[in-house]
């Protein structure tokens, strides 16, 4: 007995049970629905790589991210309206803060330093290690404008020495030397660097001919302050002790005192121009030979594919340099101009192999063969079967590209070679940074991130590009 | 083979001309002359001195002792460093420059080889995540960015230990090295564990492998002599791009350690434009960038004979 029809088994069990077969379980069976019924709806090649560049995670947030930076390239000098070249002399290297006000600090009074006419200047040094002074304490109040302190005195010092650290002082390490007071009855010492908002550690050293050992550390949190002539600018009759808003600076300034979130603006703009355009000028030339050097084949291939061979073989950087520096003369350039044409220049012929390879694989294909003996003409058959049919690949490349591009200007950039100060870039941004670095890590540091999470996301991108363009060439797991 | 090393090494030939041609084709492009940046001079120096370096010459028979003198392997006199014959900026700079790319070559190389390896055998586990992580931060974040971080964490590194754990800049002793070699070969150590590791996932499915194991050899031989050996070829096609990629970043890595290499000078040279120093260094290195890639081809086509094959054919 054959069955084929899954819901006459079932019938047919119930019914074998029982041992009686029916004249009903000979009827007819008649098929009502479509003879032959596709599941799934019919996709085009580019509704089928979207469903799967979706699933793939890594992609789908890369495409977010890259949605985001293009929105704070392009929108966000609309929201944040600061000029990314003014400049505020008291906020220099600020760190990122949300906190922008500031008390109004009184004009300083001149400093005189306390002497204690019982105690000897300079006494006879015997040798012996001095004690640490005891009881630090702070003269009139403490601000980001001048410190004042004053101590009690060690007997037979011939001066003190005052340190000013970052971190609490340990292991003999009492941080930046801020001063020396060279004499021993004089007790008392203002520290009147430009000071940020912060806990400092101020440590006194007794010292007679030779340094002593100990030290008193007084730790002090200082409260953003401003002084009076700086406050009036930005709001004029102010007085002392008044609370003054200052403009909001979130990611901070850099060593001119500019705004750090305006210049990332600016400098996105820049960036991601020449990492979205130069890519794509140059992939436009590689097309365009490479689709010429396939289509027509013969010596006019032999001579464009040696002729981009040989563009291949020279050393990039070294050529990116040379022709960036030849390109951009003249004082007040931007050097954006000449680092397009060097990309352009230099970057076509990995497009142009690419598109050779893509056309002459094409043209032997069946489809295109079966239209070409429907009688269709060259150019019908290159605008409407050849070149959509490169253009998963083509687009592959670029999106591999753009880090690629994005990277190049930061290196030049910051080696001085690529776009020129005033115009921020993030490579330029980085290599003002880098000079404030130790002290200011987040003037080098945010450049440097947004350059790495934007070659990031178009990296991740590119790879679930490809994966969902070409199923073939899908990256082992 | 020959017709095949003949060809290449006639290419490289020209392509080294045509670096030679275009970087001075590129330096006449550049307004004002190499000695109108020196101070003022009398008109009678001036002529001398322009005599002195065949500045008087028009522009092709300039070309003509240009390229006659590289032929030679005489690169000309600094303008800036007064005195100072190219040949000697490049004699004594150039051993530093290679020491370090040759260390963060084999660095990178080995790491790579490595990494790429544990991550193919362990593939999926954490090993093996933890690596694709770190190959795409090592591709995605600049090599100046790991050399200002790794610097300032060796600071740091220092402070906390009351002493010089590691320097962090300067030049002399292998301790000195250390640092820059590592940062300069983040780049490369990254492509090298990806390719490493999709290569020895193609190996260890193959039917040789299970023959091996079927055999009942050790795992750690399976690994070193039938997996490793195999899948180790393609690190070797990288090294060529590896080589430009290290010299030309070390450019970037030497001036943030202060290291007295020859990439500081190229910088240096374009800033000051020291037309002769730039020529000189330009051919220099695509001579030796071109040379090297050459190389890394060739040998490729000896340690792996379908190459060989699949190259003649074409």
């Amino acid at each position: 007995m054959i069955i084929t029809d899954p819901t006459g088994a079932k019938k047919l069990d119930s019914s074998m049970s029982q041992n009686i077969l029916n004249p009903q379980d000979f009827t007819l069976v008649i098929h009502t629905g479509p003879k032959q019924e596709i599941a799934r709806p019919s996709l085009s090649y580019w509704q089928d790589a979207w469903i799967r560049l979706k699933a793939n995670k890594q992609a789908l947030i890369s495409l977010i991210i890259i949605c985001l930076l293009l929105l704070f390239t392009l929108i966000g000098p609309l929201v944040w309206r600061v000029d990314p070249a003014e400049q505020i002399l008291s906020r220099i290297s600020e760190s990122p803060s949300l906190t922008h006000s500031a008390i109004v600090l009184p004009p300083l009074k001149p400093f005189v330093a306390e002497v204690i006419p019982t105690i000897e200047a300079a006494p006879q040094a015997d040798g012996a290690i001095l004690p640490a002074p005891t009881n630090l304490e702070w003269l009139d109040k403490p601000s980001v404008q001048s410190v004042r302190m004053r101590w009690t005195p060690v007997n037979g010092a011939a001066g003190y020495l005052i340190y000013r650290s970052l971190e609490k002082p340990r292991g003999g390490f009492w941080g930046l030397p801020v001063g020396t007071v060279t004499s021993g009855n004089i007790v008392s010492f203002e520290d009147t660097f430009n000071l940020k908002p912060e806990t400092i550690y101020y440590s006194v050293l007794a010292q007679n001919g030779a340094t002593s050992t100990h030290a008193i550390t007084r730790e002090i949190t200082l409260t953003p302050g401003i002084a009076l002539n700086e406050a009036r600018v930005l709001q004029p009759n102010t007085q002392p002790g008044d609370k003054i808003d200052y403009p909001l600076r979130p990611f901070g300034t850099d060593y001119l005192g500019r705004d750090l979130l305006a210049r990332l603006m600016s400098g996105a703009r820049v960036s991601l121009f020449i990492g979205l355009f130069a890519p794509f000028i140059s992939i436009l030339i590689g097309i365009i030979i490479g689709g010429l050097a396939g289509f027509f084949g013969g010596a006019t291939d032999q001579w464009l594919m040696r002729f981009s061979d040989f563009v291949l073989g020279l050393p990039f950087l070294l050529f990116m340099i040379l022709f960036r520096v030849a390109l951009g003369k003249g004082a007040g350039e931007s050097g954006i101009t000449p680092m397009l044409i060097a990309w352009v220049a230099l970057a076509w012929p990995g497009a142009a192999r690419l598109t050779r390879g893509q056309i002459l694989q094409l043209r032997e294909a069946e489809f295109v063969q079966a239209a070409r003996i429907m009688g269709a003409k060259p150019f019908y058959l290159l605008i409407r079967h050849l070149l959509p049919n490169t253009f998963g690949v083509i687009l592959v490349s670029l999106t591999f590209a753009i880090p690629g591009a994005i990277f190049t200007e930061a290196f030049l950039s910051f080696i001085g070679m690529g776009v020129a100060p005033p115009t921020a870039s993030w490579g330029s941004m980085c290599n003002d940074g880098i000079q404030t670095f130790l002290t200011y890590p987040h003037e080098f540091l945010t450049p440097a991130l947004f350059i790495s999470i934007a070659v990031l996301a178009f990296n991740l991108l590119g790879d679930g590009l490809r994966d969902a363009l070409d199923p073939k060439l899908r990256s082992t797991p | 083979m020959l017709n095949y090393i003949l060809k290449r090494i006639a290419t490289g030939i020209i392509t080294v001309y045509f670096i030679a041609t275009a970087t001075f084709v590129a330096m006449h492009l550049v307004p004002g002359d190499p000695l109108a940046s020196a101070k003022a001079m009398r008109p009678e120096i001036r002529a001398n001195l322009e005599k002195k370096y065949g500045l008087d010459k028009p522009l092709l028979s300039q070309y003509g002792v240009f390229l006659g003198n590289m032929l030679k392997g005489d690169f000309g006199i600094s303008y800036s460093e007064k005195n100072r014959s190219v040949n000697d900026i490049i004699r004594s700079h150039f051993p530093i420059s290679a020491v370090l790319g040759l260390l963060s070559l084999f660095f990178a190389t080995l790491g790579g080889v490595l990494f790429g390896a544990i991550a193919a055998i362990r593939r999926g586990k954490i090993t093996d995540r933890a690596s694709m992580f770190f190959v795409i931060l090592g591709i995605s974040v600049p090599s100046f960015v790991f050399a200002a971080i790794a610097q300032y964490l060796v600071v740091k590194l220092n402070h906390t230990a009351g002493m010089t754990v590691l320097p962090v800049a300067g030049w002399g002793t292998f301790s000195h090295m250390l640092l820059p070699a590592v940062v300069l070969g983040i780049g490369s150590l990254a492509l090298q564990t990806r390719l490493m590791r999709s290569s020895m996932l193609e190996v260890v499915h193959q039917d040789y492998i299970r023959t091996a194991k079927a055999k009942g050899l050790s795992p750690l031989r399976i690994f070193l002599f039938h997996q490793l050996r195999n899948a180790i070829l393609p690190t070797v096609t990288i090294l060529g791009p590896a080589i430009a990629s290290i010299t030309t970043g070390g450019f970037v890595v030497e001036s943030i350690f202060a290291i007295p290499g020859l990439g500081r000078y190229f910088v240096q040279a374009f800033q000051q434009f020291d037309y002769t120093v730039i020529m000189g260094l330009t051919v220099f290195y695509g001579a030796f960038l071109v040379g090297m890639v050459l190389l890394v081809d060739l040998v490729y086509g000896i340690i792996d004979p379908r190459i060989t094959i699949a190259k003649r054919n074409i």
